[in-house]
């Protein structure tokens, strides 16, 4: 296994190859992903930083034409194996959308949904499964009293929270942000990335961003993608203080993208 | 010409207008006609009563009993089958596949399919196929099965409405936004965890609508039951699934065209027609009142 400053990685792929039919979408990509930390994942649109983070919980797969080759592995073990459970897999790497997405459900409910699914607990403790994961959100003060409004009521950085607390819920190891903050404002945006920096020491977290400023604030490592390609990874700040590719220089510098 | 074409212009608001007047003045004549002559007929004795004295006197109360006896069985039988068929075609087939064109080509055919063939339809397979083979396997031969009843009319009429359901759900599903489902597969939910409690619960509505019209169609017509159940008299109620009954429609059918005494029976006549749009009236009032009140809970309150 190949470390990073001798960390073993929670994810990783090797020499990955994604095709959508006969568009090749990362090309012989390698980085890990460091537990327990924030990794930033840059470039400009279209240069399949979502589709990288989609291989990690294989929501590729409901996409109709994709093909993969290399490895993809977490804690060691292929993910792309036969007998990879994909449902286990989805628990423990879990997604928080570009969107705000709550179901048309309660507060509750929403939180509840993962719980309930993976039988994690029973009715008695489903309440304080609930409160938990809207306590690690900073929700539970604001929505105690409205644990039963519909989800669609809240502020769009209260449901962006509420989508978080409802994947805290299902005790993932891994978060995969795509973009979480893109349809917030910046306040909301401020207080979203002051979560993700408590959330890192329990959880392994890699965010998509098109936020340049975004990714030097509150990432540890961050990797520049460029047309399927995995140009540049390092730690953060030499990422943006000094890059060793030119390419990497290019973009950070706001010369495209 | 500005004229002519002020003319042209006037010409065609007015014949536009004419042709809304005209949609208007025949519903109102028509329901003006029924609830005119019929609303003196409508009395407690003329809905609680069976008719008496050559079908001349009493009341409609069998007709209005088996009519909402064979609307209840024939939603049992076709909301089950329909939603299944829907969820299969639009959650669990791949895209394209051959045999989701092929059952889509076939409701479509079924939706166009007259109401008397389904009557036809229904004597030819159920009774004398499903039925008689009951009745030779469990019965010993004995005629019960085998011959006119409210389940056979019931099973005949879902036949009838099972496009309007399955299209119904259809579109309730393909409402459902995509990303609703990709997040409850993201949070490691198996495809039935996420028709379950992501996708049936946002259908409701859509679901209803299905049975609702499924339903006001199914209680107006009569071709599908005149040969697999509906009877012009009987002295009892239908109490098993193999018994005879009594259906509005097709007492109105008989009552216009058997009846010995027209001037006698006429009177009657209007009032059961007025039952009938009371009763889909109602039928379908109280389902939009049960979608309605899903619908809001599912948005505000939960």
């Amino acid at each position: 296994m190949r470390d990073i400053k001798g960390v073993t990685p929670k994810l990783e792929t090797r020499a990955l190859d994604l095709f959508y039919g006969h568009f090749h979408a990362l090309k012989q990509v390698s980085v890990s992903i460091r537990p327990r930390a924030i990794t930033a994942i840059i470039g400009p649109s279209g240069c399949g930083k979502s589709t990288l983070l989609r291989v990690f919980n294989r929501m590729n797969d409901t996409i109709p034409g994709v093909r993969l080759s290399g490895e993809v592995l977490l804690d060691g073990q292929s993910i792309y194996s036969r007998n990879t459970d994909i449902q286990r897999l989805r628990k423990k790497v879990g997604m928080v959308f570009q969107r705000p997405n709550p179901f048309p459900l309660s507060v509750f409910e929403n939180v509840a949904y993962g719980p309930k699914i993976h039988r994690l607990a029973n009715s008695g403790d489903l309440h304080e499964q609930v409160e938990a994961s809207l306590k690690q959100t900073g929700l539970w003060d604001d929505l105690k009293g409205r644990l039963n409004a519909s989800a669609l009521s809240l502020s769009p950085e209260q449901q962006q929270r509420l989508c978080i607390s409802r994947l805290l819920a299902v005790e993932p190891e891994v978060l995969l942000m795509d973009e979480p903050c893109s349809a917030l404002d910046p306040i909301a945006t401020a207080q979203i990335e002051e979560l993700l920096m408590q959330l890192k020491t329990q959880y392994t977290i890699a965010i998509v961003t098109h936020n340049m400023q975004q990714a030097a604030r509150i990432s540890d490592e961050t990797a520049y993608m460029l047309l399927g390609e995995l140009v540049e990874v390092g730690q953060t700040n030499a990422v943006f203080t000094r890059p060793r590719d030119p390419r990497t220089e290019q973009y950070i510098s706001g010369r495209f993208g | 010409m500005p004229d002519r074409t002020r003319l042209i212009g006037w010409l065609l608001q007015s014949l536009t207008g004419i042709a809304c007047l005209i949609i208007v003045a025949m519903v109102v004549i028509i329901i003006g006609n029924i609830v005119i002559h019929g609303a003196g007929k409508l009395s407690w004795e003329f809905i609680s009563q069976a008719p008496r004295g050559g079908m001349a006197l009493g009341g409609i109360f069998p007709a209005i009993f088996g009519t909402a006896a064979l609307v209840i069985l024939m939603t049992i039988a076709v909301i089950p089958l329909g939603v299944a068929t829907a969820i299969y075609m639009h959650e669990y087939a791949p895209r394209r596949s051959r045999l989701v064109y092929l059952v889509r080509l076939a409701i479509q055919n079924l939706a166009g399919v007259p109401a008397i063939v389904f009557g036809l339809f229904g004597l030819g397979f159920f009774i004398e196929f499903v039925g008689r083979g009951i009745d030779r396997a469990f019965y010993g031969g004995r005629l019960l099965y085998g011959q006119p009843a409210i389940i056979w009319a019931a099973l005949t009429m879902a036949l009838l409405t099972l496009p309007t359901v399955v299209v119904a759900t259809e579109e309730a599903l393909r409402a459902i936004p995509e990303t609703y489902r990709e997040v409850a597969y993201s949070l490691g939910a198996t495809r039935w965890q996420m028709i379950r409690r992501v996708v049936l619960p946002q259908a409701v509505g859509g679901i209803l609508t299905g049975g609702i019209l499924a339903i006001s169609r199914g209680s107006g017509e009569v071709a599908p039951v005149m040969f697999t159940g509906a009877a012009y008299f009987l002295p009892d109620l239908p109490t098993r699934l193999h018994n005879q009954f009594m259906e509005l429609g097709y007492h109105v059918y008989v009552m216009t065209t058997q009846s010995p005494d027209v001037e006698k029976t006429k009177p009657i006549l209007y009032g059961t027609v007025l039952v009938l749009l009371l009763l889909t009236f109602t039928l379908n009032f109280t389902a939009i009142m049960i979608r309605a009140q899903i619908r809001k809970r599912l948005r505000s309150e939960r």
